[in-house]
């Protein structure tokens, strides 16, 4: 059992949440991820770890309440527990030995680009940092990447706030204005990652894209977060969560995360309707 | 002495019923047909069937006590070599060991050693139970193991009598391995594994899950915080795939997760949140012991299932017992046939899996005859899903983290065979870490041997 120990709603489905996990917090480094399980019938949920204590033995996870085990943990209070958190898992960042570096962050993914930009930040890389979001209402962690970023981008697809562009079009845009990266890195959707690899292909500027696939162990036994890669299968638990994003299949991906998406909208739909938010326990 | 040919029938659930429902398949001797039974042991001078059995239980012996009515007599004889009875009566692969070597079998059928192990175990468990368990006097000393499957519950067994501070670490959210998220519930109830582990928690063995060794803690650490031998028992690694084309495709999956959301995470009961299809119709690839409990879960969630397989039934990896039950739950099985390729639709859903037909030339590597393509004999089976049986590869996050562990040509922890002790000092490992896939019992075997090994390097 872990106690949440802090909680913040950034916005109306986003959520901060810091949990007691004294092992993950030991070994937790930038670009790595946790498995939770809110309750004994919750299903096995990977996460990127946001950020992780190791003196206070906590990790943070920025979340958005999209399927139902996310809004079950999203009504969770200080001082209550969720049932498991296992990991570190996955294969952290590689922040060494770059330069400069660009990072693209969309929606949710702006939570999880965030310990990587620190990472970055702190490996002595200087840090671009272009954040999308869909509207200013969903706008997360602002103030986070202003402080560690040395160029921060604020895009949203509205012009609510920032610059009314997409980030492909920023970083295009900034690709052209002559700023030289070593890498570009991406965590987002994978619509959108697919076309920030598009993007950066023709500049040869290679380019790393952190996956979230459907997962049940995340250790390397059940083979469910398979991706096709050049032609060969690589599992996103073990061999990622980070890839070279120009030779994932998107398409496959996009397909194989929207397999249970039927049964996910059922199981929102019953969570709104029948217990009002919360699961019944017998 | 009873000069019955065949064994004693095993009363089950009818085919038509239980292929709809994931209770228990086999129901259990009674007590007069566990006598009868034990009756037919000949109480052989060379006992064949103790040379064939992994931990080398002292069948005639508690057969005998069975046959006397003796029951409590027969599992504290059961239970001297094997700590995990209940389990090994139903999952065991008897027919290639004990009751292979039997000499009932060469007229007739071999004793159901199997069955009547099943139930001096589940006699004990229903009328004694755990009351007299009590934890074992501890020496102070601590020793770790890596793994709550069937290698390391065995090694815990074995260590916590022994007189050791034990400590189990476990990946996963609940202790069991490959019994809890691989073998169904209608072969081996979850309720019996946790009964199993609840015993060895009142002898005193400390279970820690949610720790991934080689992620959470290393190896290391665990040297570093005081425990003076580990054993590592993870089990096999990432399922494997053909690598032929289509192999990604949404409803493509390995019989690990498709076993895994059925079994650990109960997918098939309302309560519990993972999802899991109602396929209308499934291929099933392979046909070992993990195939047909896939072919039988896809069956049980109301799919019209068939088994696909390269040789013949002759070299069918699966015990025998469980290719008579997917065959009488009504799976159809295809044999000489083989995938060539995996066909989707333009939301990248599986549709049709392409096959050949196979023939059987000279023996291969493994002794069968090995499988060969018929060239212009390809043919569709359409389907909406595929899951593949096909063995796994060596889960490698310890070797990675563990400096100095040596590993074998093909990925598994290099060990000595006798004691598993690896190449690290104080080291020792067993079971599918070792191996690549095998059974439960020569997991089992596995643990006892290092237990024994670990107890020896302890007390030098």
């Amino acid at each position: 059992m872990h106690k949440i120990i802090y909680k913040k709603q950034l916005s109306d489905d986003m959520f901060w949440m810091e949990f007691e996990a004294p092992y993950v917090a030991a070994k937790a480094k930038p670009g790595q991820f946790i498995i939770f399980r809110v309750d004994e019938y919750g299903e096995r949920v990977p996460i990127t770890m946001a950020d992780s204590n190791k003196e206070k033995g906590t990790i943070t996870l920025i979340f958005q309440a999209v399927g139902r085990s996310t809004m079950l943990l999203s009504q969770l209070e200080v001082g209550e527990y969720v049932q498991d958190i296992a990991g570190p898992l996955g294969k952290p960042t590689d922040v060494e030995a770059r330069k400069r570096v660009c990072i693209v962050g969309g929606g949710t993914g702006n939570a999880l680009a965030y310990p990587i930009a620190a990472g970055f930040k702190a490996a002595g890389a200087t840090v671009d940092m272009i954040s999308g979001f869909r509207t200013s209402d969903l706008i997360v962690l602002k103030d986070e990447f202003e402080s560690v970023a040395n160029n921060y981008y604020l895009c949203t697809d509205d012009g609510s706030a920032g610059e009314k562009a997409f980030t492909t079009d920023k970083l295009k845009a900034l690709i052209e204005a002559g700023n030289e990266y070593d890498e570009v890195i991406t965590v987002g959707p994978p619509v959108m990652m697919k076309f920030v690899a598009k993007t950066t292909e023709p500049y040869g500027i290679p380019t790393i894209a952190s996956l979230s696939a459907l997962m049940i162990d995340g250790t390397g036994m059940c083979g469910g977060c398979r991706i096709s890669y050049e032609g060969e299968t690589k599992y996103v638990c073990v061999d990622g969560p980070e890839f070279d994003a120009s030779k994932v299949d998107w398409d496959v991906l996009i397909a194989r995360n929207a397999y249970y998406a039927e049964e996910e909208k059922e199981a929102r739909e019953h969570i709104c309707r029948l217990t009002g938010g919360t699961r019944h326990y017998e | 002495m009873n000069n019955q040919m065949n064994k004693t029938p095993m009363p089950q659930q009818e085919p038509n019923v239980r292929n709809k429902n994931f209770d228990e398949v086999a129901l259990g001797y009674s007590r007069e047909d566990a006598v009868n039974e034990a009756q037919r042991c000949l109480n052989c001078p060379q006992h064949p069937c103790v040379s064939g059995c992994p931990v080398n239980v002292r069948i005639p012996e508690f057969i005998a006590k069975v046959a006397e009515e003796d029951f409590d007599a027969a599992y504290e004889i059961l239970t001297s070599t094997n700590s995990l009875p209940a389990i090994c009566g139903r999952v065991c692969p008897q027919e290639n060991q004990c009751e292979g070597k039997c000499v009932r079998g060469i007229k007739g059928e071999p004793v159901g050693v199997g069955r009547l192990e099943r139930f001096v175990a589940d006699y004990h468990r229903e009328t004694v139970g755990h009351a007299g368990v009590e934890a074992v006097a501890c020496n102070g000393r601590r020793v770790a193991i890596v793994g709550s499957g069937p290698a390391g519950l065995t090694c815990a067994g074995d260590l916590i009598n022994l007189g050791y501070d034990v400590t189990v670490f476990e990946a996963l959210h609940k202790e069991g391995g490959v019994l809890v998220y691989g073998i169904p519930e209608f072969r081996l109830p979850k309720s019996i594994v946790a009964y199993e582990i609840e015993g060895l928690a009142k002898k005193g063995v400390k279970f820690e899950h949610n720790v991934v060794i080689g992620k959470s803690l290393y190896i290391q650490d665990l040297l570093d915080d005081g425990f003076e031998a580990v054993f590592i028992g993870t089990g096999a690694g990432l399922p494997m795939f053909m690598n032929i084309e289509g192999e990604n495709l949404v409803g493509v999956y390995s019989a690990n997760e498709y076993l895994t959301r059925i079994n650990l995470m109960k997918a098939y009961l309302d309560e519990y949140d993972t999802p899991i299809k109602k396929h209308e119709k499934v291929v099933i690839v392979g046909a070992g012991n993990v195939a047909m409990d896939a072919a039988r879960c896809a069956k049980r969630m109301g799919a019209e299932v068939h088994v696909v397989y390269r040789r013949s039934r002759e070299e069918m990896p699966a015990r025998n017992e469980e290719i008579e039950h997917a065959e009488e739950e009504g799976i159809e099985f295809h044999l000489l046939n083989n995938p060539v390729r995996i066909i989707g639709d333009e939301k990248n859903q599986v549709t049709k899996v392409e096959c050949v037909k196979m023939e059987l030339g000279e023996p291969d590597a493994s002794g069968r005859r090995s499988p060969i393509e018929i060239p212009g004999s390809e043919f569709t089976i359409d389907t909406d899903a595929v899951i593949m049986a096909l063995g796994t590869r060596l889960n490698t996050l310890i070797c990675n983290t563990t400096e100095g562990l040596e590993q074998t040509q093909k990925g598994g922890i290099s060990v000595d065979e006798e004691t598993g002790a690896t190449s690290i000092e104080g080291i020792f490992a067993g079971g599918d870490a070792v191996t690549g896939a095998a059974t439960v019992i020569k997991a089992m075997g596995a643990g006892k041997k290092a237990a024994a090994a670990m107890h020896e390097y302890l007390s030098k």
